[in-house]
């Protein structure tokens, strides 16, 4: 059996309310509210990025896994906002939790999928013998042109996981990938904004592939909607997930609990991830999760966990993402965020 | 700050290790290499705490270059818990609600960018617990 011994995640204490950001753009703010279902999103502030948020989710999953940070055999950072292009975000994290330097690092990309990437080949590398423990988290400062009904979402947060074979908090019962070439959303070369396809992003993109990967991990093993207590599916709005969960067959009840969008944002790599920290916050003792993420261009990965008796000993040895997101929370106007994240052109 | 200078307070400066001195057990942070008290030369690691208190703090309105942007932002001398006082940023803050004792705890952040080319420079700050 391999599954995870350890979760945490990070959000900023920023935000920004769809209303703040439609009053300067002109538009109406109702018709995100309601059309995207999305209320407010986090805000790194100006010293926070993927690296320090990734630190501060794997503090509080070392918590809960009580191991030596050195007998971790991999570091894997999934992101599309890591702050090099070329550095990995993977050693200055490894050195911070004091994992070097007998270690393999990685940063993975994949848009909004990179960190259940990470997740997959860490559950893999440990399964496989290779080493003790891996580590993977999932993390963004997402990017939104101004302007763009992506401003709307993109937001701030980490989910780190650390992987193992004994003393699991929740088993990975099974996984399964679902990918194709759909150019729905990309950022080419040295350009600063990511492009989408507007609508295209929908049915042959976010649908298309979660619908896929969650049929197929059902499938394979051989469990309906109705026998998980939880699902958690990739958030780029509050609406496609609930709208994707419904089509799945699963209720608005099993959805809930993981539903972080409306009120954080759109956590790229970090979204599905995230939700499923939130869960297991709340997870009880055999309870079935289902958890499918999404990245564009395109591709979905699914896991089934099943909640072990240990989880109830480790939900409260670090804080809870509910907790992050509702506490302290600092609201911010479109000025401030404009400077927050760099989108103010300065003298050189 | 010079990439080599940053590298070698990294220990430090990402994992708040501090030199404990075998003779008489006074903690240094950042590490020394005699004790001022006992004049050993002997010391072993500890990590410092990472909650503690506020015990005096200053705001800068006029900063260093590279930290303009970030003005005006506060400093604090901060008590870690198990004694050990440190000067640090305290970011995420409401400048006008920071209290002398007020519970505070570490995060890991960037101190500054080396310009847009440069390493990113990263360490401890101290947000409101």
């Amino acid at each position: 059996m391999v599954g995870i011994i350890g979760y945490g995640a990070y959000i900023p204490r920023n935000r920004i309310k769809v209303e703040e950001i439609a009053k300067v753009w002109g538009t109406d703010a109702n018709s995100y509210r309601k059309g995207l279902f999305v209320e407010e999103k986090s805000v790194p502030s100006p010293d926070q990025d993927t690296i320090t948020m990734s630190v501060e989710a794997t503090h509080y999953a070392l918590k809960r896994s009580g191991i030596d940070p050195q007998k971790i055999g991999a570091v894997y950072v999934g992101s599309e906002s890591h702050p090099y292009a070329v550095k990995p975000s993977g050693t200055v994290l490894a050195e911070a939790i004091g994992a070097t330097p007998e270690i393999h690092c990685a940063d993975y990309e994949f848009a909004c999928k990179a960190g259940s990437e990470a997740m997959f080949v860490c559950l893999e590398l440990v399964r496989s013998g290779s080493m003790e423990y891996a580590l993977a988290v999932g993390a963004d400062t997402s990017q939104g042109a101004p302007g763009d009904a992506l401003e709307y979402t993109a937001a701030a947060g980490a989910a780190s996981f650390i992987m193992g074979k004994d003393n699991l908090l929740a088993e990975a019962v099974e996984t399964y990938s679902f990918m194709t070439d759909t150019p729905d959303f990309w950022r080419r070369e040295y350009q600063y904004y990511p492009r989408h396809a507007s609508r295209f992003t929908g049915e042959p993109a976010y649908f298309k592939h979660i619908i896929g990967a969650a049929k197929g991990i059902l499938k394979k093993v051989k469990l309906e909607p109705k026998d998980f207590k939880y699902a958690v599916f990739h958030q780029p709005n509050g609406k496609f997930p609930l709208k994707v969960g419904k089509l799945l067959g699963f209720k608005r009840e099993q959805l809930d609990t993981g539903l972080l969008c409306p009120w954080m944002g759109n956590t790229y790599s970090g979204s599905s991830p995230m939700g499923l920290t939130a869960i297991l916050d709340e997870a009880k003792p055999d309870d079935l999760i289902l958890m499918v993420s999404y990245g564009s261009g395109a591709g979905s990965d699914a896991f089934v966990w099943k909640v072990t008796s240990r989880i109830t000993e480790v939900q409260d040895k670090a804080p809870k993402t509910k907790e992050i997101l509702n506490n302290n929370k600092n609201y911010i106007e479109y000025g401030t965020y404009a400077k927050y994240r760099g989108k103010i052109r300065k003298a050189e | 700050m010079p990439s080599p200078r940053y590298w070698r307070e990294i220990p430090q400066r990402y994992r708040l290790e501090a030199s404990k001195c075998k003779g008489c057990g006074k903690v240094f942070f950042p590490p020394r290499l005699v004790c001022s008290s006992c004049k050993s030369r002997e010391f072993e690691m500890v990590k410092l705490e990472r909650e503690g208190k506020l015990i005096t703090y200053t705001i800068i309105r006029v900063p260093p270059s590279q930290f303009t942007d970030q003005s005006p932002y506060a400093m604090g001398v901060v008590e870690l818990n198990g004694g050990v006082k440190i000067l640090s940023q305290i970011a995420d803050c409401n400048l006008d609600k920071l209290e002398i004792g007020q519970k505070l705890r570490i995060e890991f952040r960037k101190i500054y960018n080396e310009g847009e080319a440069g390493i990113i420079c990263y360490g401890y700050k101290c947000v409101p617990a």
